[in-house]
């Protein structure tokens, strides 16, 4: 195997992967292999797939953030509140929204960077802190009827056979947005440098404290557009939306490819992981005999697979 | 110069959470005069201090696995998935006619242990990082449980286990007795043997506590397969407690406050040092605020605010960089 193949083999995998996945499904199931289906893994896992993408920049720079299932609920409510209850056009709500989850994120990492504390512990108190945050706001769902809403959720762009509403064409950008950041730009770089060798980083000159309170800037907008993209797709907002998020967001990265110590991954292989979730999901709901919570343990072992996967190319690599 | 009694008392790690405690008995005295009474029912003690202890023992207990494996440098995320597969497992153990205490609580600890087993195969073994080896079993575990009880809330409808949650020894409620005596026996097995100071060696420096002759991936392993057993033992003792087991609900987020409780006891994340005196203040404190909190009128699910802020602010006192301001800020010693 040459070095070039063995780099892109976890990508190649998680590929492979969801092309079996989704085979055995259109196999197994009558109507599986519809546009519909296909346009649904997008739509359905859209608050899930930009979260993912956050997440997939985080773990590049060696980190990790636990507070985007709490975020996205924050804005879920915080924004319906605003609609709803002291009458905020929605663009205004929307841009409140992204101020709160950017300060949060830049907060979170000029701690994580500058006061040298664990990124897991200081984003789980940024958990607690947001999703206590979302029930202070209100304890209850609040639906949102504006007529700006009513025309995003009606707004679908017409493909040939494919019928993407807007929630899909916002993730499906995202995801565009995303790995240009990552894999075009010098932000993108310098993350990767960071999370292969925060010391040779700095050694080169890099700018780490930038970059760092950065990503989990840009992290945390992406979980607070998630929790906008929420708020579209079932026209309201709810405190608890976005509980154990985080975890799936994680579980999509790694199965993804992405090593969970950071330096390697491509954002490609995030849509991959995203695929492979929402195939699981809907092969899942099509078939029906088994309950909905084997998704959940399926993905863990899935997980437990490419974590293994990925230990045993990094001694393969470090032995050359 | 030898430091008198006093200074030394000053520098001990548990001095911040004790007064912590002492402030917010303060508070709670103030919003609540009779805040302290105690009364006798039955023979039983009964009163607000009581409660505070009867709640804050699964966290108690589940603080106590987790300083061990905070000591070796871990983490076990997984803590709150176990405490539901437990709860499930012996609510399903009991559904099936499964009569013998024994044979449930085997059933519930063997299952814990087994999941620690994992975690620290994959830890010590295979060299997952902990955060992540847990994190599988935190998202798989949930499932599991699940899967076992069929998403429904199970009742539970059995004298003995009942006693687990909800019993009562020498007036005080067993939950209470239990926590404490793990820790009092947990601290002698550890303080008394070189166990401890070998579980510290593996924290501060697995290379040279290998080279030292120790087995560190056992011990690695084992302060997993701890970590684990406290958790189906709380497990066992919440869904006894609440004559019921949720697989959706149980244990959710207990995993933070179990490291919350520890760090806030004076236990470094970094690993190397454990203090479990300092993790059962630390839980206390916290399960105070929360009730606190109940005084203050303040709604559960907003109560984690006050501990996201509580966490933060120990970190940051913990931190070198502050650490280093106060050290600027104090007159230079001669």
């Amino acid at each position: 195997m040459t070095p070039a193949l063995q780099r892109r083999l976890p990508l190649l995998t998680t590929g492979a992967i969801f092309a079996v996945l989704f085979a055995a499904a259109t196999l197994l199931y009558d109507g599986f292999f519809s546009a519909r289906v296909a346009v649904n893994l997008f739509t359905d896992n859209a608050a899930l797939g930009l979260t993912a993408i956050g997440m997939t920049l985080v773990i590049f720079a060696g980190g990790i953030d636990l507070s985007v299932g709490a975020v996205a609920g924050f804005t879920s409510i915080f924004v319906a509140t605003l609609i709803e209850k002291h009458h905020v056009h929605p663009t205004v709500a929307a841009l409140a929204a992204l101020a709160v989850g950017g300060t949060l994120g830049a907060g979170m990492g000029a701690l994580i960077h500058w006061f040298r504390l664990p990124a897991f512990l200081i984003t789980l108190a940024g958990m607690f802190l947001m999703r206590g945050c979302a029930f202070w706001v209100s304890t209850e769902s609040i639906g949102i009827a504006h007529p700006l809403y009513e025309r995003l959720s009606n707004c679908v762009l017409e493909l040939g056979r494919f019928s993407l509403p807007l929630v899909a064409l916002v993730l499906i950008a995202g995801l565009f947005g995303g790995g240009i950041l990552a894999h075009y730009t010098r932000f993108g770089r310098n993350l990767l440098a960071i999370g292969g060798s925060e010391q040779s980083a700095l050694l080169m000159g890099l700018p780490l404290g930038a970059t760092k309170v950065g990503v989990y800037m840009v992290n945390s907008l992406c979980a607070t557009a998630a929790g906008l993209v929420g708020t579209l797709y079932t026209g309201s907002g709810n405190p608890s939306t976005g509980i154990g998020l985080e975890l799936d967001a994680i579980a999509v990265v790694v199965i993804g490819g992405t090593v969970l110590t950071g330096g390697r991954g491509h954002m490609l292989g995030t849509l991959f992981g995203l695929l492979i979730f929402g195939t699981i999901q809907s092969a899942l709901l099509f078939d029906g005999r088994l309950s909905p919570w084997w998704s959940r343990i399926v993905v863990g072992l899935l997980l437990l697979a490419f974590i293994l996967l990925q230990r045993l190319l990094l001694r393969r690599l470090n032995r050359r | 110069m030898r430091d008198s009694p006093w200074q030394r008392a000053l520098r001990s790690p548990v001095l911040w959470p004790l007064a912590g405690i002492a402030a917010l008995l303060a508070v709670n005295l103030i919003l609540k005069p009779g805040f302290l009474n105690l009364t006798v029912l039955d023979g039983h003690l009964y009163g607000l201090p009581i409660d505070v202890l009867h709640r804050g023992a699964k966290t108690l207990i589940l603080a106590l696995g987790m300083t061990l494996v905070i000591a070796t440098g871990g983490v076990d995320l997984s803590v709150g998935s176990v405490v539901a597969i437990t709860g499930a497992l012996a609510a399903t153990l009991i559904g099936h006619g499964v009569a013998s205490l024994p044979l449930i609580l085997a059933g519930a600890l063997g299952a814990g242990a087994l999941a620690g087993l994992a975690n620290g195969l994959l830890i010590a073994r295979i060299g997952v990082q902990p955060i992540v080896a847990t994190l599988i079993l935190m998202v798989a575990g949930r499932g599991v449980a699940q899967v076992l009880t069929d998403g429904q809330v199970l009742i539970i409808k059995h004298a003995g286990f009942d006693f687990l949650g909800n019993g009562f020894v020498a007036g005080l409620p067993f939950t209470i007795v239990c926590a404490t005596l793990l820790y009092v026996v947990t601290h002698i097995a550890l303080r008394r043997s070189a166990a401890g100071l070998f579980i510290e060696a593996v924290g501060d420096n697995p290379e040279a506590a290998r080279f030292a002759g120790l087995a560190t991936a056992r011990i690695k392993t084992l302060v997993y397969v701890a970590s684990g057993l406290c958790a189906a033992f709380a497990g066992a003792m919440e869904s006894a407690n609440i004559g019921a087991a949720d697989a959706q609900r149980a244990g959710e987020n207990l995993e933070l406050d179990a490291i919350f409780a520890v760090v806030v006891g004076g236990t470094a994340l970094t690993g190397g040092r454990f203090l479990l005196l300092g993790s059962f203040i630390g839980a206390l404190l916290l399960q105070l605020l929360v009730t606190t909190m109940y005084h203050l009128g303040v709604p559960p699910a907003v109560a984690p605010v006050p501990k996201a802020l509580l966490i933060l602010l120990v970190c940051l006192l913990q931190s070198e960089r502050t650490r280093g301001w106060f050290r600027g800020l104090a007159p230079a010693k001669s």
